[in-house]
């Protein structure tokens, strides 16, 4: 039998599984009904707009827009410059390249001075082929340690349109890691709500609790219920804001007894959600059963994304094992 | 001296200011025992002439949205800045004796927004200003305001690329309304400019990103007068480059073009030698 050759592919539409439904450029089209309301809002890129769905943005707002070419630092400091008088940019890069190349600018110059800069981000996690230069297995790692910056991590098309309007609304800087392009739609089917700060209950479970944000919550969904027909019966919290931590929910799923607790993250096992519970339960005294699901810390290889997925151990297929084995 | 003047003052009553500033300066650098004398001293007459004769600011308001900008990208030089706003009348003199040494001091090495009114905007790594000042220029044209946005560089500083992402932007943006100012010294940390990373011809570079530029004296406030005065609703389109000439550690014999004194200890003779060179009666 001959197999389909995987394309490499730094797009996102892999990500949606076959006949899953999809929406086209969720962040696009909702910063332009957002925006249509505020005239705060500009956006700003370093050229990627098309690849972070802001050129629907720049194409509705063409005097609101601001094309910064490939410079990082400029694009952080300008967008720190516009917010200080009063303007709410979002800026939109690649997450290695805002984490890696204009922490510094995102540091001192927003988050020092509580400024109202909307970082939206692609290709976070493990969503790219591309290899080490494009996966930003460590930007939630590198973000947590900022003081004032909220940290985002939508799963999926409708989060991502009721998150940019929520974050619209904040008063303060927001990293927010993006899924772009054909984006599934799913939570649709839960009667999802996002608030910034609330860790949502999709499924409720006596025998294991997963704890996931981004895509990672896509996949244990459909974990849980492959694991249903093995008679295992998985609840899932939905972390989208991965700081400020909703320690309260977190705190009392955490302690429900007799559940093996999972964090399953699109991230390195260093300094992502999974360190961010532990130290929850640490600072708290739980004492419960927990286990970690996330990337290697290693510099990750190159390749079809069903593939590396597989491999790094962030697939539903290799999920459902690993707590097979766990239970 | 309390001033919330709107009129220049005198070029003898700027070069009192200035003479005052550095006073100010190493009354703060006393309080903690060390300070950035050279940096400090190398753009007090710049400082001086944009706070007290060219910049469109109120202390009654210090967030007037009409107000000129002032970034100081070379944030170790802030206490030159410090000395402006507690003159101008924006925040406290008796803040200066708390200096970077009290618990809750708010005055510190590099200025914060955090703390102090009449700041813009915080800094302290160099190589930001240059963009920050971009984007508050942006916003001024998007506002349609007639502010200009004064951003201070350090020649070092220049070593940054950042500098130069941002010199591009502005250029492209055509913002006329941004004026970058070189504090030239040729010394950084480690030793002159020239040796540690030249950066000269500094006019050339600039020119060929698209602005227009102007070479002077750093510390002749009649140029600076003339160069600095912040232009509104012109025809031009290419933001300005003011290239100051300067000499680090300026106004204090001891200190001018010595490299020790980027950053240094102070004792209290020394201190005593140099509020006599300035004049002054000492605290």
């Amino acid at each position: 039998m001959k197999s389909t050759r995987l394309k490499t592919s730094a797009m996102i539409a892999s990500i949606a599984a076959d006949g899953q439904p999809t929406v086209s450029a969720p962040f696009g089209h909702a910063l332009v009904r957002v925006a249509a309301q505020r005239p705060q809002i500009v956006g700003l890129t370093a050229d990627l707009a098309k690849y972070t769905d802001l050129h629907v943005f720049a194409a509705a707002f063409p005097d609101r827009f601001y094309q910064m070419g490939m410079a990082e630092q400029l694009l952080f400091g300008a967008a720190a410059g516009l917010a200080r008088e009063g303007f709410v940019p979002f800026v939109t890069t690649y997450a290695v390249f805002a984490a890696r190349r204009a922490y510094d600018f995102i540091y001192m110059a927003i988050a020092e001075s509580k400024l109202n800069v909307k970082i939206v981000c692609a290709l976070p996690g493990l969503t790219t082929g591309y290899g080490p230069s494009h996966q930003a297995t460590e930007d939630v790692a590198i973000f947590r340690g900022v003081p004032n910056l909220a940290i985002i991590d939508p799963c999926d098309a409708l989060e991502i349109e009721q998150a940019t309007a929520a974050i619209a609304d904040h008063n303060g800087p927001v990293y927010m890691r993006l899924l772009r392009g054909q984006v599934p739609l799913l939570l649709n089917e839960y009667g999802y709500t996002f608030e910034l700060g609330r860790a949502k209950m999709l499924r409720d479970g006596d025998d294991v609790l997963f704890v996931s944000s981004g895509l990672m919550t896509m996949r244990v969904l459909e974990a849980a219920s492959t694991l249903k027909t093995d008679h295992i019966d998985a609840a899932v919290l939905h972390v989208s804001t991965i700081k400020p931590l909703d320690e309260t929910t977190l705190l009392m799923q955490i302690a429900k007894p007799g559940r093996l607790v999972v964090v399953v993250e699109n991230h390195t096992v260093i300094g992502g959600l999974g360190e961010a519970v532990l130290a929850l339960a640490m600072r708290n005294g739980s004492n419960g059963r927990m286990r970690q699901i996330g990337l290697p810390d290693a510099f990750l290889e190159a390749g079809a994304l069903p593939t590396l997925h597989d491999k790094y151990g962030i697939s539903t297929t290799r999920i459902v094992a690993q707590v097979k084995s766990w239970i | 001296m309390d001033l919330n003047i709107r009129q220049p003052l005198s070029l003898d009553d700027l070069k009192d200011m200035a003479r005052i500033n550095r006073l100010d300066v190493a009354r703060m650098f006393m309080a903690a025992g060390n300070g950035h004398f050279g940096s400090c001293y190398s753009c007090t007459e710049i400082i001086t002439v944009l706070y007290f004769a060219l910049m469109r600011i109120d202390r009654a308001n210090p967030d007037w949205m009409d107000r000129d900008r002032f970034v100081m990208a070379k944030g170790h030089a802030a206490p030159t800045l410090y000395s402006a706003l507690i003159r101008r009348g924006f925040i406290p003199e008796k803040w200066m004796d708390e200096y970077e040494t009290a618990v809750g001091a708010r005055l510190m090495t590099h200025p914060s927004r955090r703390y102090q009114s009449g700041v813009d905007t915080s800094q302290g790594s160099l190589g930001h200003g240059l963009s920050i000042g971009v984007g508050m220029a942006l916003a001024a044209k998007l506002d349609k305001r007639d502010y200009n946005v004064y951003v201070l560089m350090g020649d070092g500083e220049t070593n940054e690329g950042s500098v130069w992402e941002a010199a591009a932007a502005a250029s492209k943006f055509r913002l006329q309304n941004l004026v970058g100012i070189i504090d030239l010294n040729r010394l950084s940390v480690d030793g002159e400019l020239e040796n540690v990373m030249p950066m000269e011809p500094m006019v050339d570079k600039w020119r060929a990103f698209g602005w227009d530029v102007v070479r002077v004296d750093g510390h002749s406030l009649p140029a600076l007068l003339k160069v600095l005065a912040p232009q509104r609703n012109v025809g031009a389109s290419a933001p300005r480059m003011i290239v100051a000439d300067t000499i680090k550690g300026k106004g204090v014999s001891f200190m001018e073009n010595v490299r020790s004194w980027h950053a240094d200890l102070i004792s209290s003779k020394q201190y005593s030698d140099l509020v006599s060179e300035l004049g002054g009666v000492g605290v």
